[in-house]
C-alpha cells in the first residue's frame, strides 16, 4: 500500500479548500465552548466570522504550553469530561502536568494519523511491530497501538525497558518494526552486541523513531548497527501524540498531517510568520481535534517547511527534522524535562537551594541526568548519613516530578557557575 | 563545657583538605582535633580549633559549606577500660552516639563525642565524675 487515504496527495488548490473550511468551523467551536479562547478573541475584537481564509489565521491568538498551565487539568478542553474518553498527561513545572483529553472522535481521528504515518514510513498489515515506547500517560505507546492495529499490522505491545526481553521477542516474533527513541535503537543495538546477537538473526527492517532529537548521523549509526532504514517520527501531545509527522522512504523531511494539523513557521521573537523556506518556530493549529483543540499552539522546536512535491508524491508539506528549541527544555529518554522543573522540587525542601546543575550526558547510548546540588550551610548536617538520606530524599522527589531515573550529586557552594547573577543550568554533553 | 567543632562538607576532590588547612593556617588558627568521615562521593571535615568562629567565616569566605556542631569532649586515662565505662554510663542513660573521635596523649586520652543531646550528655557524665574539657582548654587538647 502506497498511500493510507486521498488526502495525503490533494491538490494545493483542494488542499486550501479543506483547510480553511476547517479553520472556520475550529474557530466557531473554540468560541462557543472554550472561555478561554472566547476572552482572548473578544480582547483581541475577533469575531469567528473574520476567520474565513488561511491568512487570517495570523489574526488569532497563540496559545502556549503556559496557557495549558495554567488552565489545569480541563480548562482548555472544548467538551466536558463526559465526552471525553482518554486523558493522557505529560510531567509538568511545579508537578502540574500537561493534560491532554480527547473525545470519541479524536482517538478515532489519532488512529487514522498514526496508521497514515506508518504506512507512509513504509510498513503494512503485513508486518510485526514491536512497540518499544511507554504505554500510560505517555502518548507514544497507546498512540502507536492504535494505529498499527488499525492498519492490521500485527502488535507486541512490549512498553519501553527490559532490553533483553526486547531482544529475545525480536528474535522469536521475527519483529519487522521497531518503534522506540533514536536513543534506545542504539542501545539495544549495542546490547545486541554484547549477547552476540546478530542482525541476521532479526528480520528487522524499518525503525520508526522519535520523541527526542536525533542527527544524521546518528541515524546512519542505527542504519548500519540494525540494518534497518531509520525514519524520523513527530509529535506531541499537546497536539495529539504521534502522529503529526513522519518521513517517507526518501527521507527528505517529515510530512507533516497538514490537513488536521496546520502548521506556520514564525519568528520565536517576534512572533511574525516567516516566509516557507525559513527556520523559526513551528506552530500547529489543530483543525479537527475537538477534545481540545488548539489555536496556534507554539511548540518551540525549530525547523523549516518545504512545500515542494515530494518523490513520494505526497503533497503533505515537509517540515526539517528538528534541529534545537526555543526554551531550555531538554528531552532526556524521550522524556520532557524543564530545569524550572528540578528547581521547583529543591525550593520545597528545607535543606537545599536552588542552586543546581543538570549534566547530560549519553553513555553506552543512553541518557543519564545528573543533577548537582550544592550543600550550603546553614542547613547542613554534618552527619554522614544524614547527609546520604538528603540526598535520597532529593533524588526520589525529582524522580517522581519528572518520571525519569536520575542521579543526584552534593557538591560544595558555589561549584556551579554564576554568571551576571544567572547560574549555567544545563550542560548537555551528548553529541546527536 | 560545650565545645563548638567545625563541620566542613568537602567533595571527594584532590587539593580540598590543603584549602582548608591554608585558609586556617593563613588566619593564624590551630587546628587541636580532627576528624574526617567520607563516602564515595563526599565527605565531612569535622575540626576542634582554637577560634571557631573566626574559623567558620574564614572558610565561608572561601566558599567552604561550614557549620558549627555543638559536641563534648571528654578526658580519660589511657588505660584498657577507661573508654568502656565512659560509653556504659551513656548507654545506661539512654544516649546515643552520633560519632566521636580520640586522641591519646601523655597518660591521657581525650574524646570528642556527638550526641543528640549535648545538655544531658554533659549533666550524665558529670554526675559520673568524668572529667570534661572546657571550652578554654581546647586549645591544648
Amino acid at each position: 500500500m502506497r498511500y493510507y487515504d486521498a488526502y495525503e496527495n490533494l491538490s494545493v488548490e483542494d488542499k486550501i479548500t479543506v483547510q480553511s473550511e476547517r479553520l472556520r468551523k475550529l474557530v466557531h467551536t473554540v468560541y462557543q465552548k472554550v472561555p478561554f479562547y472566547r476572552k482572548k478573541l473578544d480582547q483581541l475584537g475577533i469575531k469567528p466570522e473574520d476567520i474565513n481564509e488561511l491568512s487570517d489565521l495570523q489574526k488569532l491568538p497563540f496559545t502556549t504550553k503556559q496557557d495549558l498551565r495554567n488552565n489545569y487539568p480541563f480548562g482548555l478542553f472544548a467538551l466536558s469530561t463526559d465526552d471525553i474518553v482518554r486523558l493522557h498527561a505529560s510531567s509538568g513545572t511545579t508537578g502540574r502536568p500537561t493534560v491532554v483529553g480527547y473525545s470519541h472522535a479524536d482517538i478515532q481521528l489519532w488512529t487514522h494519523m498514526v496508521a497514515r504515518t506508518l504506512v507512509c514510513a513504509g510498513v503494512s498489515r503485513n508486518d510485526l511491530i514491536q512497540i518499544a515506547y511507554g504505554y500510560g500517560l505517555f502518548t507514544g505507546g497507546l498512540g502507536f497501538h492504535y494505529g498499527a492495529e488499525k492498519l492490521g499490522t500485527t502488535v507486541i505491545p512490549i512498553s519501553g525497558g527490559n532490553t533483553r526481553r526486547q531482544i529475545q521477542l525480536m528474535q522469536d516474533f521475527g519483529s519487522t518494526v521497531l518503534a522506540c527513541t533514536p536513543s534506545y535503537a542504539l542501545f539495544l543495538a549495542e546490547v545486541m552486541d554484547e549477547i552476540k546477537v546478530h542482525t541476521e538473526d532479526l528480520s528487522l527492517r524499518i525503525g520508526i523513531l522519535g520523541a527526542e532529537p536525533w542527527t544524521e548521523n546518528m541515524r546512519k549509526q542505527i542504519e548500519s548497527k540494525l540494518n534497518i532504514k531509520a525514519i524520523d517520527m513527530y509529535g506531541l501531545s499537546e497536539i495529539i501524540g504521534p502522529g503529526v509527522a513522519v518521513e517517507c522512504e526518501h527521507q527528505q523531511g517529515l510530512h507533516i498531517n497538514d490537513d488536521h494539523f496546520f502548521p506556520e513557521i514564525i519568528d520565536p521573537d517576534s512572533g511574525q510568520v516567516l516566509p516557507d523556506g525559513e527556520k523559526g518556530e513551528l506552530v500547529l493549529t489543530t483543525l479537527t481535534k475537538e477534545g481540545l483543540p488548539l489555536l496556534r499552539y507554539r511548540t518551540r522546536d525549530l525547523t523549516r517547511l518545504n512545500r515542494e512535491r515530494c518523490k513520494c508524491g505526497r503533497t503533505l508539506v515537509r517540515m526539517e527534522k528538528c534541529t534545537g528549541r526555543t526554551d531550555d527544555m531538554l528531552i532526556i529518554r524521550g522524556v520532557n524535562i524543564f530545569p524550572s522543573q528540578i528547581e521547583s522540587v529543591l525550593l520545597e525542601m528545607r535543606e537545599t537551594q536552588p542552586h543546581y546543575l543538570l549534566i547530560v550526558d549519553r553513555i553506552n547510548n543512553l541518557d543519564v541526568l545528573e543533577v548537582w546540588v550544592e550543600i550550603d550551610s546553614p542547613f547542613f548536617s554534618d552527619e554522614i548519613r544524614e547527609l546520604e538520606s538528603l540526598s535520597a530524599r532529593i533524588k526520589n522527589n525529582i524522580e517522581s516530578t519528572l518520571g525519569i531515573g536520575v542521579k543526584v550529586k552534593l557538591v560544595e557552594p558555589k561549584t556551579i557557575e554564576r554568571t551576571e547573577g544567572k547560574a549555567k543550568r544545563v550542560i548537555d554533553k551528548r553529541t546527536f | 563545657m560545650i565545645i563548638e567543632q567545625l563541620s566542613i562538607f568537602l567533595e571527594n576532590k584532590s587539593g580540598r583538605l590543603t584549602e582548608v588547612t591554608d585558609t586556617l593556617g593563613d588566619s593564624n588558627i590551630n587546628i587541636s582535633a580532627l576528624s574526617l568521615a567520607e563516602t564515595a562521593e563526599f565527605g565531612i571535615l569535622r575540626l576542634i580549633v582554637t577560634d571557631p568562629g573566626k574559623a567558620a567565616k574564614a572558610l565561608r569566605q572561601r566558599h567552604f559549606s561550614v557549620n558549627l556542631t555543638r559536641v563534648v569532649g571528654i578526658i580519660i586515662p589511657d588505660e584498657p577500660g577507661s573508654l568502656a565505662r565512659v560509653l556504659k554510663i551513656l548507654s545506661d542513660e539512654d544516649i546515643s552516639i552520633e560519632y566521636m573521635y580520640a586522641y591519646a596523649f601523655a597518660d591521657k586520652a581525650s574524646v570528642v563525642i556527638r550526641t543528640e543531646n549535648i545538655e544531658q550528655t554533659i549533666e550524665t557524665l558529670q554526675k559520673h565524675k568524668i572529667e570534661l574539657l572546657r571550652a578554654s582548654d581546647v586549645y591544648e587538647i
